[in-house]
């Protein structure tokens, strides 16, 4: 079966949808998205749609459901690129996305997650600091 | 009165079949002249219909047509599949009626995104979906 | 009719040269002739290929049913010809006079083939009449057909003249709207805005609606969704020019417009899209 792939860039998690998402597919991506976030202890994800010629209510929820269990994991999720004809038929199909960050491109999001991510201080140990 | 220009059909049996269905309504489309918007309109429409018959009917058959009604060309979809029907349409056609946890978004959503829709349904008997995008429309 | 049609169609045909030589004739005689516009050479070609076109399609059922689709060929070859001469530079007055002309050519012909039968020959008069007539009016229709493409087409070219998207700063974009906004116009003006803010990278849309006479539920309703969309791409979109009488009307209507950032005028739109991109304007003191 096909794979998304998920990249690893610092603490931050780069998904680039390339190709025509079936259900399955995107709840496999869902699934793996929401792993490796925990796995790497990521504090922001980036998703890139900018090459999706169409959303559907299906694919919606799923963006929907990953930031709602990223945010839940404390990452913050930034859907980026949506097509203008995407955005239009979303708000006439009646999904806004709520609750979604969303930019322009990859580069805005990463300014975007900069600015709501408080990063770890340059701390050689892994665990957070509760105690400090 | 509104004349086919060509038609083609379309089996819906399993989730990869949509994209193939897609990639065909796109086709027409562009044949027509319709712009990106309305192309993606009735493209995610399709994809709204398509996911319905697969998960409440098991399946079933697309009917792509582009059409032409005097000045106006357009794409006509007919979704036809034997499931279980609809018993009650109105509330089916209601945002956030869903039989299946979901938001129940499908078949109002479509509604919005094209530019006729018709929808006949025996229980027992299965589903049919009609729905025209016009080029400009 | 049907004891003389079934010849009178085969006649025709028969006749053809003669009918051709005899138009043509009357053509050349004719003082509007438009050399200037169409060679002779041109005019006997483009002329030959009606004929036999409508000599190809004609027989003794459809010469009597001018709305028979079997003249869907002659009718192709005519709306041709008319759009080429409408191009060339021909009156419809002139492209009429030489469908017309044929008709002539077609009645001297039937006359001398039917001279000694009068009953026949009337009843081929009207027949050929009415058929040629109703070819007349093609070119007319076609005519008119090609004057609304091009309305239709300027219309089109108005609305997108009339919506200008500006880039007012880095990262800002404006948009003034004016005149009525009506469902296709809101259309054209949210596709446009969205298109720009991609392709300026632009993450601040103003849409100024300072020149637009009315707001209705209807508008205001496409304004609110060409903010949602903006906000989905990940861009954020001001409204400006909100003038008093509108903010009653969207108070009356009940339209809720609290999600969406409205401002009175463009200029404090732009102070808070400054603001939001965290930018100073300042004036500077000059030594004196
Ligand atoms: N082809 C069909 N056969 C039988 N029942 C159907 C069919 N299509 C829709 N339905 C019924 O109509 C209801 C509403 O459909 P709709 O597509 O609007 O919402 P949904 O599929 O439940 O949710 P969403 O599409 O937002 O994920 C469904 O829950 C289902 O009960
Ligand atoms: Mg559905």
């Amino acid at each position: 079966m096909d794979k998304i792939p998920i990249l690893r860039m610092g603490h931050f998690l780069l998904v680039t949808i390339q190709t025509d998402l079936y259900d399955r597919l995107a709840m496999s991506l869902e699934a793996d998205l929401v792993q490796m976030v925990s796995k790497t202890n990521a504090k922001g994800v980036l998703i890139d749609i900018s090459a999706q010629s169409i959303v559907d209510s299906f694919m919606g929820r799923i963006i929907g459901n990953i930031a709602s269990m990223c945010k839940i994991l404390d990452a913050e999720t930034v859907v980026v690129g949506m097509q203008p004809a995407v955005a239009i038929t979303l708000i006439e199909l009646g999904l806004e996305l709520k609750g979604v960050h969303t930019a322009l491109n990859v580069e805005k999001g990463m300014e975007l997650l900069q600015t709501k991510i408080i990063l770890p201080t340059e701390d050689t140990s892994d665990d957070d600091d509760y105690s400090a | 009165m509104i004349i086919p220009l060509n038609k083609e059909a379309v089996e819906v049996k399993k989730e990869q079949d949509t994209i193939f269905l897609r990639n065909r309504i796109k086709e027409c489309a562009t044949k027509t002249g319709m712009g990106l918007v309305n192309q993606t309109k009735l493209i995610t429409a399709a994809s709204e219909l398509a996911r319905n018959m697969l998960r409440y009917a098991g399946g079933g058959n697309v009917l792509v047509e582009t059409v032409s009604k005097g000045r106006e060309n357009g794409v006509r979809l007919t979704f036809k599949d034997t499931g279980p029907g609809i018993p009650d349409i109105a509330m089916a056609m209601k945002d956030g009626y869903s039989t299946g946890k979901s938001l129940g978004l499908g078949l109002p959503g479509t509604k919005r995104l094209v530019s006729e829709f018709d929808i006949k349904s025996t229980p027992g008997t299965g589903t049919v979906i009609t729905i025209i995008k016009w080029k400009n429309g | 009719m049907s004891n003389q049609s079934p010849d009178l169609a085969k006649t025709l045909r028969k006749k053809r040269n003669d009918i051709l030589e005899l138009w043509m004739k009357n053509q050349l005689a004719d003082v509007s002739l438009r050399e200037d516009l169409l060679t002779n050479e041109e005019l006997r070609a483009q002329s030959e290929e009606l004929l036999d076109v409508l000599l190809q399609n004609l027989n003794e059922r459809n010469i009597a049913e001018v709305e028979s689709a079997d003249f869907e060929p002659v009718v192709e070859v005519l709306s041709g010809i008319s759009i080429s001469r409408a191009k060339q530079g021909f009156t419809p007055r002139e492209t009429g006079l030489y469908i017309f002309s044929l008709k002539d050519a077609l009645l001297t012909v039937v006359q001398q083939e039917l001279k000694d039968d009068p009953a026949q020959l009337v009843t081929a008069v009207l027949t050929i009449s009415k058929l040629v007539d109703s070819f007349g009016v093609t070119t007319f229709e076609t005519f008119i057909k090609g004057r609304e493409e091009v309305i239709l087409r300027q219309t089109d070219e108005i609305t997108e003249i009339s919506t200008p998207v500006i880039q007012l700063w880095d990262n800002i974009l404006a948009l003034p709207i004016i005149g009525t906004l009506d469902s296709s116009r809101t259309q054209v003006v949210m596709e446009n805005l969205l298109q720009q803010i991609v392709d300026t990278g632009s993450s601040i849309a103003i849409l100024d609606i300072s020149g637009v006479p009315a707001v209705d539920s209807l508008v205001a309703q496409h304004l609110i969704k060409t903010v949602s969309a903006t906000r989905l791409m990940g861009a954020e979109c001001i409204i400006s020019g909100i003038r008093p009488e509108i903010a009653q009307t969207v108070v009356h209507l009940g339209i809720d417009l609290s999600n969406i950032v409205t401002k009175a005028s463009l200029a404090s739109a732009l102070r808070y899209a400054f603001g939001m991109l965290q930018l100073d304007v300042k004036k500077t003191i000059r030594e004196k």
